[in-house]
């Protein structure tokens, strides 16, 4: 990316910042909260995804014989099933049935696949009238403006706006403020459009094979009013949104508000299996009619049995659209979906979608603003592996990319396995770990040259790196050289470990490695530090799948003898434990063999060790590190592994008072908030773990468990931010 | 039925917004008369010794539908997890009366409610392989669109239940 299409993006974000950052973070961060006390009231949530999961993973696997499947039962019951290959064909097949009924006026209910085919555009030019009756995309339709999110189309307007807007627009003989007021109005305006329409169509959030039924969830009535009042109904879904059985649709309907908006369940989840046989409603008429109704099911293609055949974009396939990967996403609760917009989708699986129906050069344009936090891998009601889509997809643009002509400035520094022509600003944090090496090699000189003005310059310039960051400082003295210079030995070992050197750890912060092994030699364990190099963690945040693969492997060679030699692997930085138990099962299965079930983070490690029966009084208390009270943030990838609380355990076993932050992520998520582009969104997304109770409390000590996290904090409350293990360890 | 699947779904159907009663069929028109704002429009109950008040419409036209109050209709099960009502869609015309009304009476059998979505979900699917359509709804209509939360969008702002004892 040039520095001036940096420019342009982080300007685009500045201003989404500030007109609609507020309203989109009000709205995401209430679903989001909503949805963890939801879903806390399900006995068994993660069975229920499991078998959401399986359904989806059996329907997508005989597609082909549930599509017809499906057609034989609509057709059965007195309907059309029309397959559509693309946009282009379903918005033809759609026009001749408003053709056929002469419709002068279309009422839809909320639908995004209508929104990937822009079929109101289509019927607009052919002279039909549509009008859309879910409130949020009726504002936004009167407004002219695209949906900011798929459940919740215009949460990025707030009252006042939408007031203004029906103010200016209609001029109501009294001046509409209240949402009441405003639902109202909108509510009688609406249904003179729904009373006289000729043809209601509808999305379907489930279809059932066995029966020809759809599934319909929503709130307001405007769905049901729309299959209702017209005689004809026209549903328009995707083929992947097939299950085969009426009785698969239980864990969805129990899953799908609940991780969307946070309901246990929505007013309204209507099964209907059209033509219905409810009476027909001529309000010319004196009674009500028994007419025959139409029923035409459009299922769209467009992409997804491609999609199908993609190994990796496959899993797409399994989403129902429910939202919550935007609204647990970090950034995307700061700027919401119009800067996460493709075509059509945004925030969270958007990436994948995009890829499949629009293709990747609409998915490229917002794909880096997912960080790989994670977090919204277990938001998941169908367990997809969000972040793997966005990588892979990162990967491609990456690979489709021109070379360009300043590649000669990092290629000395980027020794990857990466065609020329990937970005340079990836490039150089991709390869993060030779630049630590030569860092550490040449400190303090490597840090003086790049804190020194014109350096910041040129690397903001042509790589990116904000100015306003401080950058890492590299340490003469690595970890590994530290531990090489020691003697210490500790007599009849209770476990014997593999302290691993992540980059960070073993070039930059180099004390909290010290204090890691200083902590579990208090409590009886002989460490050694291996001469292992980056987990790959780093390319990989910046779609490098090859180089992080060549990495994985390499440091997987190196950490097997220690491991085969009966040693634990414990680890400090939270993004590099993931890379072990997670995200090696995909990019070096050798490595998630060897590794998955025999490392642990440090923390979790030393839990462990005192539920054994190690000695708490080896470590600090309060007293001995001289301090009371500690604000502790959780790393993401941390918090997905489900350790937060092992290291809240320790450190209020061992005395300290202790508050936690809910915030998703602190927004620097390794190399996302050095990037120029993306350095005021960071800072945003920072401010909400900033500010949260405890954290902007001066007398707390903070404690972070990532790297990124700490330099986060570090910068954004002005005070300096540790790993929890520096308070324990013994001095040494 | 237990008495207590019943409660459940009765202590759902407070926490969703919607209110609730319980009566012998006998007492079911007076329960229905006090419930009930005019003009009121309604699907026959077909519950052994009910009767809908006298005022009901049972055959209204689509404008008596559209001026329509109070719809009261029966719903042919309940959930009692999520207070969530089955309300079929026949020729009778229940999607409308329970659906364009401010105010939507649903009459249950006690023995119609189900403890889980599961099981609800296992009693509907021979109804819709049949051809046959429901909607599962709880609670009143509701939107958040307009910069807060409102009761009452497209469909109705108040919901009462009157579960009939020992049907």
């Amino acid at each position: 990316m040039s520095s001036l299409s940096r420019d342009a993006k982080a300007a685009r974000i500045r201003e989404l910042l500030a007109t609609e950052g507020d309203a989109v973070e009000d709205n995401t961060t209430g679903f989001n909260d909503g949805r963890y006390d939801s879903v806390s009231k399900l006995d068994d949530y993660e069975g229920l995804k499991s078998e959401a999961r399986a359904i989806k993973e059996d329907a997508i696997e005989r597609l082909p014989e549930l599509v017809e499947e499906l057609t034989e039962a609509v057709e059965a019951n007195g309907g059309t099933v029309y397959v559509a290959d693309d946009a282009a064909d379903a918005n033809r097949y759609i026009e001749s049935v408003c053709d056929d009924e002469d419709a002068e006026r279309v009422v839809k209910s909320k639908s995004m696949t209508t929104e990937e085919l822009e079929v109101n555009e289509h019927l607009g030019g052919a002279g039909v009238d549509v009008v859309e009756t879910d409130l949020g995309e009726w504002v936004l339709q009167v407004a002219d403006e695209s949906p900011s999110h798929i459940v919740a189309p215009a949460i990025h307007k707030s009252r006042e706006a939408i007031a203004e807007l029906f103010n200016e627009t209609f001029d109501p003989a009294e001046e509409l403020r209240t949402a009441e007021e405003l639902t109202r109005f909108a509510r009688e305006k609406l249904w003179e459009d729904i009373r006289g329409a000729d043809v209601g169509m509808t999305g379907a959030n489930f279809l059932t094979a066995d029966s020809g039924s759809m599934a319909l969830v929503t709130s307001e009535g405007n769905a049901r009013k729309s299959a209702l009042v017209p005689d004809t109904h026209v549903a328009v879904a995707g083929v992947e949104k097939i299950v085969p059985r009426v009785e698969d649709l239980q864990p969805f309907v129990e899953l799908i508000g609940r991780s969307g908006t946070g309901q246990d369940i929505t007013a309204y989840v209507s099964l209907f299996t059209p033509p219905t046989d409810a009476p027909t409603l001529d309000f010319e008429a004196d009674a009500v009619g028994e007419g025959e109704r139409d029923f035409h099911l459009v299922l769209v293609d467009n992409g997804r049995f491609a999609m199908r055949e993609d190994e990796h974009l496959k899993e797409t396939l399994y989403c129902i659209r429910c939202s919550a990967c935007a609204n647990v996403c970090a950034n995307f609760q700061s700027v919401g979906g119009h800067a996460f917009g493709g075509e059509t989708y945004s925030g969270g699986i958007a990436t994948g979608w995009e890829a499949g129906v629009h293709g990747q050069d609409s998915a490229a344009e917002f794909n880096d603003l997912c960080t790989g936090c994670s977090r919204c891998t277990e938001a998941c009601p169908v367990e997809i592996d969000i972040p793997w889509i966005n990588t892979v997809v990162r990967d491609r643009v990456n690979r489709g990319a021109e070379p360009g002509n300043l590649d000669f400035l990092v290629e000395g520094l980027t020794p990857d396995e990466e065609p020329a022509g990937v970005d340079l600003q990836k490039r150089l944090f991709g390869n993060f770990e030779t630049l630590a090496r030569l860092g550490s090699a040449t400190a303090p000189l490597s840090n003086w040259a790049a804190s020194f003005g014109p350096g910041r310059a040129l690397m903001e310039r042509v790589a990116g790196v904000d100015r306003r960051r401080d950058l890492p400082t590299f340490q003469r003295e690595t970890l590994q050289d530290w531990m090489a210079g020691r003697d210490v030995g500790v007599e009849d070992p209770v476990r014997r470990a593999a302290l691993y050197p992540d980059v960070y750890t073993n070039y930059v912060d180099v004390e909290r490695g010290k204090a890691a092994v200083r902590a579990l030699e208090a409590l009886g364990v002989d460490v050694v530090v291996p001469d292992a190099g980056a987990s790959g963690r780093a390319p990989l945040s910046q779609g490098m799948i090859s180089t992080a693969r060549e990495k994985a492997r390499a440091a997987t060679d190196a950490l097997r003898p220690h491991v085969e030699d009966g040693r634990d692997v414990v680890v400090v930085e939270p993004s590099d434990l993931a890379m072990f138990r997670d995200d090696y099962e995909k990019v070096c299965p050798e490595g998630y063999e060897l590794l998955a079930d025999d490392s642990y983070e440090v923390l979790e490690y030393v839990y462990g060790l005192l539920e054994n029966g190690a000695d708490p009084g080896a470590l600090r208390g309060p007293t001995e590190a001289g301090v009371d009270d500690v604000a502790y943030h959780s790393h993401c990838q941390q918090r997905t592994l489900d350790l937060e609380a092992p290291t809240v355990t320790v450190l209020e076993e061992l005395g300290y008072d202790v508050v936690t932050s809910d915030v998703e992520c602190c927004g620097m998520a390794g190399s996302f908030g050095y990037k120029s582009e993306y350095y005021e969104l960071s800072v945003d997304v920072g401010e909400r773990l900033a500010d949260t109770d405890g954290f902007a409390d001066a007398d707390r000590t903070v404690v972070a468990s990532g790297t990124s996290c700490l330099d986060q904090l570090a910068d954004l409350l002005d005070r300096p931010a540790r790993h929890p293990v520096q308070l324990l360890a013994p001095v040494g | 039925m237990s008495a207590t699947t019943v409660e459940r779904f009765c202590d759902s159907l407070e926490r969703v917004g919607a209110g609730w009663t319980t009566a012998a069929p006998a007492d079911v028109e007076a329960v229905l008369d006090d419930l009930v704002r005019d003009p009121a429009v309604g699907v026959p109950l077909d519950v052994d010794g009910t009767d809908l008040p006298a005022d009901v419409d049972t055959d209204p036209s689509p404008v008596d539908l559209e001026a329509a109050a109070t719809g009261v209709t029966r719903a042919r099960g309940a959930i009692a997890d999520y207070g969530s009502l089955v309300l079929e869609s026949t020729p009778a015309g229940e999607e409308a009366a329970s659906l364009f009304v401010e105010h939507h009476v649903a009459v249950v059998r006690e023995s119609d409610v189900r403890e889980t979505m599961a099981d609800a979900l296992d009693a509907l699917g021979p109804v819709l392989r049949d051809g046959g359509s429901a909607v599962l709804a709880t609670g009143p209509s509701a939107t958040a669109d307009m910069g807060d939360l409102v009761q009452g969008a497209h469909g109705p702002e108040t919901v009462d239940v009157v579960v009939v004892e020992g049907r």
